[in-house]
């Protein structure tokens, strides 16, 4: 026991000091270093950082930039990758060990080597844009919020989740749905999905991290300031003289949703990693 | 008023039929070419993005290699053979960040996959408060790299919270660093951090493997009176045959695209102590905007990791 209490206090302590640091000044950040007061909220304790980090940077607007990218890619990533898995795993599409071979060898390409060439193509595709009546085509998704979205909601680690899942869910469920004239679409939405949350919770958490968390690829095509999320805000704290206990607050603003949101999906996520069966 | 708008909705299988495949002899069952229709409706989407953001950026980056594209130029893009190469080979900066990065991988690979194997056995068994240790250990982990990379940079500061805490253990003995700004202290500085902030992710990989492992075999290693460290080596071990090339692999080919931490901590200094193969290919590709010089860079770092990854499957092939 001990040492699994051990091994917490290593994984937390930079955490449990950064919440803290963000409620105090500077000067006692600084003060407190030499003692446990560095993890204890005690002494000049207020939001002040938080109020200040709101002036120094558009705050509300990465956050819901970062909201809405990472919600509509987790929904469309879902919705896509499940359907897609649906028909490889319960369908007698021809062809389908193909393609599911092919998807699952995308795995081994790094995102790392495909983000230059990808600059360059998404910068090449059309933009079709509604403009009153007339529909108006331009050339270059950089800088928009689609080219954070669209290149990341098909994913060949989460097809290969769902697959594993649906796998495990009896095949005569279908047969007897399809004796009751149910179609292909209906079988996918009525029997199979409300069968496979703990897949759905895994694929939600596992999408919705980096696209919360992208930075690389942000940094490389958004320019506008009002298309920005969260994590390209970390940059304006080191233009000027830097507030570390600002710093430490913005971080903290902007780890503690996913922390939250972890913690309520965490039962079903780690369970069903844990039978999923991520073997390889 | 309550009816389920599904149920109203055409199904895509009710989509018009284009006319029937001559023969299909070997496919009596009814709605066969209906399956074909809709699986493939099914599996499109998904399918056509991949292509689209995946397989074709992938040749694509293949191509632009040998070529001269920048990102904005005004002159036409030009077959060049194999010179972005040639000056990449010849460029002292990429063979430091190659030394870089192994330096990295065979440090982190070891330990990290260790750290994360003893994270995923202390809370294997249910115990009270398992799944509060189960959380925290995840915790660094939904913790994004670029916030851990800030966070750890402030606490690696000379006045930082790192060296007091190593001034406060050791009774004054151990007068810390200047982590970051010293060239033979700031790799060291991010693989710590590095390993910190992903060992749990790996602990999850390992927890699925341990899982899997037959709770019979337990017991009757235990009835044969096997000791606790006989139990590991001779149950837990083979049984996670899978589970190790699993997490060989992904621990590797996640050191060798080190960047995140270099980008916010110290952007490859000091004197490329700490530059990457991807941090290259990003100065190059985005703050300099040569499409190309980036895309030779990619493919180099794609071979490696192809390589690397192969050894490795070869190296722990099911021997028969």
């Amino acid at each position: 026991m001990l040492v699994r209490i051990l091994f917490a206090a290593v994984a937390a302590f930079p955490i449990v000091f950064m919440l803290v640091s963000s409620l105090k000044p500077d000067t006692q950040i600084f003060g407190d270093m030499s003692s446990v007061a560095a993890f204890l909220p005690v002494g000049n304790i207020s939001f002040d950082n938080y109020a200040a980090v709101f002036d120094r940077v558009p705050a509300a607007r990465f956050l819901v930039n970062s909201i809405g990218i990472s919600a509509v890619t987790v929904v469309l990533g879902i919705f896509i990758n499940s359907l897609c898995a649906f028909a490889l795993s319960r369908m007698e599409v021809r062809g389908k060990r193909v393609v599911f071979t092919v998807i699952l060898a995308t795995l081994i390409v790094p995102f790392q080597t495909l983000a230059l060439p990808l600059v360059w193509w998404v910068n090449q595709l059309p933009y079709f844009e509604l403009n009153g009546f007339s529909l108006e085509i331009s050339k270059g998704w950089l800088d928009t919020y689609q080219v954070q979205i669209i290149p990341f909601i098909a994913n060949a680690f989460s097809i290969y989740l769902f697959h594993q899942y649906f796998e495990s869910i009896p095949k005569e469920l279908d047969e007897a749905a399809r004796i009751d004239g149910a179609g292909w679409f209906k079988i996918y939405r009525q029997v199979v999905m409300p069968l496979a949350g703990p897949a759905t919770a895994t694929v939600a958490i596992l999408t919705f991290l980096p696209a919360w968390n992208s930075y690389l690829w942000p940094l490389m095509v958004v320019q506008s300031e009002e298309l920005r999320p969260v994590m390209i805000g970390i940059q304006y704290f080191f233009q000027l003289n830097v507030s570390w206990g600002e710093v430490m607050a913005y971080a903290s603003l902007i780890t503690v949703p996913v922390v939250v949101l972890f913690i309520a999906f965490q039962r079903s996520f780690i369970n069903s990693i844990a039978s999923s069966g991520v073997k390889g | 008023m309550t009816t389920t708008p599904l149920d109203t909705r055409p199904r895509p299988a009710a989509a018009p039929t284009p006319a029937p495949l001559p023969s299909a002899p070997r496919h009596r069952r009814a709605g066969f070419l209906r399956e074909q229709i809709s699986g493939w409706g099914m599996i499109a989407p998904a399918a056509v993005l991949l292509l689209l953001f995946v397989f074709l950026p992938a040749i694509l980056g293949f191509g632009l290699a040998f070529t001269n594209a920048r990102l904005i130029s005004p002159r036409p893009v030009e077959f060049v053979g194999t010179d972005n190469f040639a000056r990449l080979f010849a460029d002292p900066t990429f063979w430091r960040a190659l030394l870089n990065v192994t330096y990295f991988a065979v440090v982190v690979v070891p330990v990290q996959s260790a750290l994360a194997l003893a994270m995923a056995l202390l809370i294997n068994k249910k115990f009270r408060g398992v799944n509060f240790f189960r959380t925290v250990y995840f915790l660094p982990v939904v913790t994004s790299m670029v916030v851990v990379s800030l966070l750890w940079l402030f606490m690696y500061r000379k006045d930082g919270l790192i060296n007091e805490l190593l001034s406060t253990f050791s009774f004054g003995l151990i007068q810390g660093a200047d982590w970051l700004n010293d060239p033979a202290t700031a790799m060291p500085a991010i693989i710590a951090l590095s390993i910190w902030q992903a060992a749990g992710f790996h602990m999850i990989i390992w927890l699925a493997g341990l899982q899997s492992i037959s709770g019979e075999l337990y017991e009757a290693a235990q009835l044969d009176g096997a000791s606790r460290w006989h139990q590991f080596r001779y149950v837990t071990w083979p049984g996670l045959k899978h589970t190790r090339s699993l997490v060989l692999v992904t621990i590797t080919i996640q050191a060798l695209g080190l960047f995140d931490q270099v980008s916010v901590m110290t952007q490859g200094g000091p004197l490329d102590s700490t530059t990457t193969i991807i941090y290259e290919a990003v100065r190059s590709g985005f703050k300099q905007q040569e499409t190309s010089y980036a895309s030779a860079i990619s493919l180099v770092f794609f071979v490696l990791v192809l390589l690397i990854s192969a050894v490795q499957r070869y190296l722990t092939r099911e021997k028969d």
